[in-house]
């Protein structure tokens, strides 16, 4: 293995930034109290937790009181969707999407298990949502509609602007899990009823996030004791995890302005040297996407050798591929954009990060082409140069 | 996903990969499970005491590292023996040959022992022989299968023009 592996696996996490790990230590030594305590060590972690809240509140301009700590954002999208077909069970219908993450799908297949009727939108080769496929989909017995701001697998950004102003006049309150969108494109909190976030996409650490809760929208919650998050989510806080999701926020957004650039060359730069390489699609929008994730389908190879044969020469990235999934079924996402099936065997996912470099886009660059053709090689599909 | 370093080790370096010159017959299998591909090639010779056996192999994959690994493995396993030892490779075999396999990649190794069936299948029926009904059988089910994929790959055949 090459001595510097490089990391392009940053949708499914990040490395912590410096920043973050400085911000959180004293709580995991000095710092130790429980937020509830009424003496000094209580009051101090509470006054953190409250410091956290406003200055994420601030990133996407509502209330701090808005915002509910979680353990990430598989918890925040349960705790949305259960959490308010929990408080309004007269309402039994929801609409999302196809090419959500499991966190959401999962939780309508749930309650759909238990007598909720789900729309599934369709969206188009793009991995696009039709913000009029929304209209005609609400009833009156919409509960809600879950939409996120951007596809982990592909980078799709959707219109959540629209979406959310067809809601908002319909009165259905809307969800959207912003996991991978938050700290990389602008969200419409506006136009946002519930948001999901996590700590770990975004350089911090693993198992904190939070949703937000626009004042008006009532929960009922997922976990009953002591009424922690004004009842909305019992349970000791996380306080190293909270104090580090906001430092890791505010390090995001203060350095958007060149980072996101950044990263869209980077993107940029992958499409133009992985296209060159014969018998290879792109998997989402060139445009309209999020600025760190790509995705590819090479013909005649299949995704988890491809990943695994990058890692050998010290490359970390990931695929959607059938022989990669626990049920060896191809990726929902790619199925939905109606990538043919022998293709979304053989996906790539690419994922950079603040700490992407340019010699590392070039060093996967250089590599590709040579992995690609020996997996072509032994494969008994020839593709034509 | 935990692979037992034999199965890196074959992935790393993959034994008689490729299309064989001059074989004797080809079997062509796919799997319905997740959509891999395997043909592998045999040639057929006697040996000195007239016996017929598997004198050299080859074979291409579209499949996972596993599949890969196996390929590479039931290759290693069939070369040089004769049809009757070859049959009775199984893909218990393989897969513990290759220190086990991750129980959602057994059927991978299934793959490759069906694909030396089938290859010996299709030289015994080349060669007007009776073929063993334990072949036979197997065979029907694999062109089944096969059908399906040729029908799921159908697109991509085309696309890439091969
Ligand atoms: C869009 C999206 N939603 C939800 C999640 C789940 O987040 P977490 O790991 O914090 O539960 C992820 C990451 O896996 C994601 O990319
Ligand atoms: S080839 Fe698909 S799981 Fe092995």
């Amino acid at each position: 293995m090459d001595p510097d592996p490089i990391y392009l696996d940053n949708s499914a996490t990040t490395p912590l930034a410096g920043e973050v790990i400085a911000s959180m230590e004293p709580y995991f030594s000095d710092e130790y109290g429980n937020a509830s305590s009424l003496h000094r060590f209580g009051r101090r972690a509470h006054a953190a937790i409250e410091e956290a809240r406003a200055s994420l509140a601030e990133t996407i301009g509502v209330e701090p009181s808005e915002i509910v700590f979680t353990s990430g954002a598989t918890e925040a999208d349960n705790l949305a969707i259960k959490g308010l077909a929990f408080a309004h069970p007269e309402k039994r219908h929801i609409v999302t999407s196809r090419i959500e993450h499991h966190a959401v799908l999962h939780a309508c297949r749930w309650l759909e298990e238990r007598g909720y009727e789900v729309t599934y939108l369709d969206v188009d080769r793009a991995g696009r949502v039709e913000p009029e496929a929304v209209k005609e989909a609400i009833r009156d017995d919409t509960l809600l509609v879950s939409i996120m701001a951007g596809n982990n697998e592909i980078g799709t950004i959707e219109p959540i602007g629209e979406i959310g102003e067809i809601c908002k006049e319909r009165g259905v309150p809307f969800h959207t899990d912003a996991g991978q969108a938050y700290g990389k494109v602008d969200i419409p909190a506006g136009s946002v009823d519930l948001l999901s976030v996590s700590a770990h996409k975004l350089n911090g650490p693993k198992g904190v996030g939070f949703l937000y809760v626009r004042k008006g929208i009532r929960l009922s919650p997922l976990l009953s004791g002591g009424g922690h998050e004004r009842g909305l989510r019992s349970g000791t806080e996380n306080v190293p995890g909270i104090v580090g999701l906001a430092a890791a926020a505010r390090l995001a957004f203060s350095e958007r302005e060149t980072v996101v650039p950044r990263l869209r060359g980077f993107r940029e730069r992958l499409i133009e040297g992985v296209m060159r390489i014969p018998g290879v699609r792109l998997n989402g929008d060139r445009k309209e996407s999020l600025p760190h994730i790509v995705n590819f389908s090479f013909a005649g190879i299949e995704g988890e050798s491809l990943v695994m044969r990058l890692d050998e020469r010290g490359i970390a990235a990931s695929t959607g591929s059938a022989c990669s999934s626990p049920n060896l079924e191809p990726s929902h996402v790619l199925v939905a954009i109606r990538v043919p099936l022998s293709m979304a065997h053989g996906s790539l996912r690419i994922s950079t990060g603040r700490q992407t470099t340019e010699e590392e886009v070039d060093r996967f660059l250089e590599v590709i082409p040579s992995v690609v053709e020996e997996l072509r090689a032994i494969s008994p599909f020839k593709v034509e140069g | 996903m935990m692979y037992t370093e034999k199965v890196i080790e074959h992935f790393r370096n993959p034994r008689n990969m490729g299309k064989l010159e001059g074989y004797s017959a080809v079997g062509k299998v796919g799997n319905i499970v997740c959509g891999d591909v395997m043909w592998l090639y045999i040639k057929v010779e006697e040996d000195a005491e007239g016996r017929e056996v598997i004198s050299d192999i080859s074979w291409e994959t579209f499949g996972c590292t596993a599949a890969i690994a196996t390929s590479s493995m039931v290759s290693e396993l069939a070369k040089g023996k004769t049809l009757p030892e070859a049959i009775a490779i199984t893909n218990q075999d393989v897969a513990s040959e290759l220190g086990g396999l991750p129980p959602v990649k057994m059927h991978c190794s299934a793959l490759a022992a069906d694909a030396l069936n089938e290859a010996i299948y299709e030289y015994l029926k080349g060669h007007g022989r009776e073929i063993p009904p334990v072949l036979k059988r197997r065979h029907e089910r694999l062109e089944a299968e096969m059908k399906k994929l040729e029908e799921r790959y159908r697109a991509f055949l085309e696309e890439a023009g091969s």
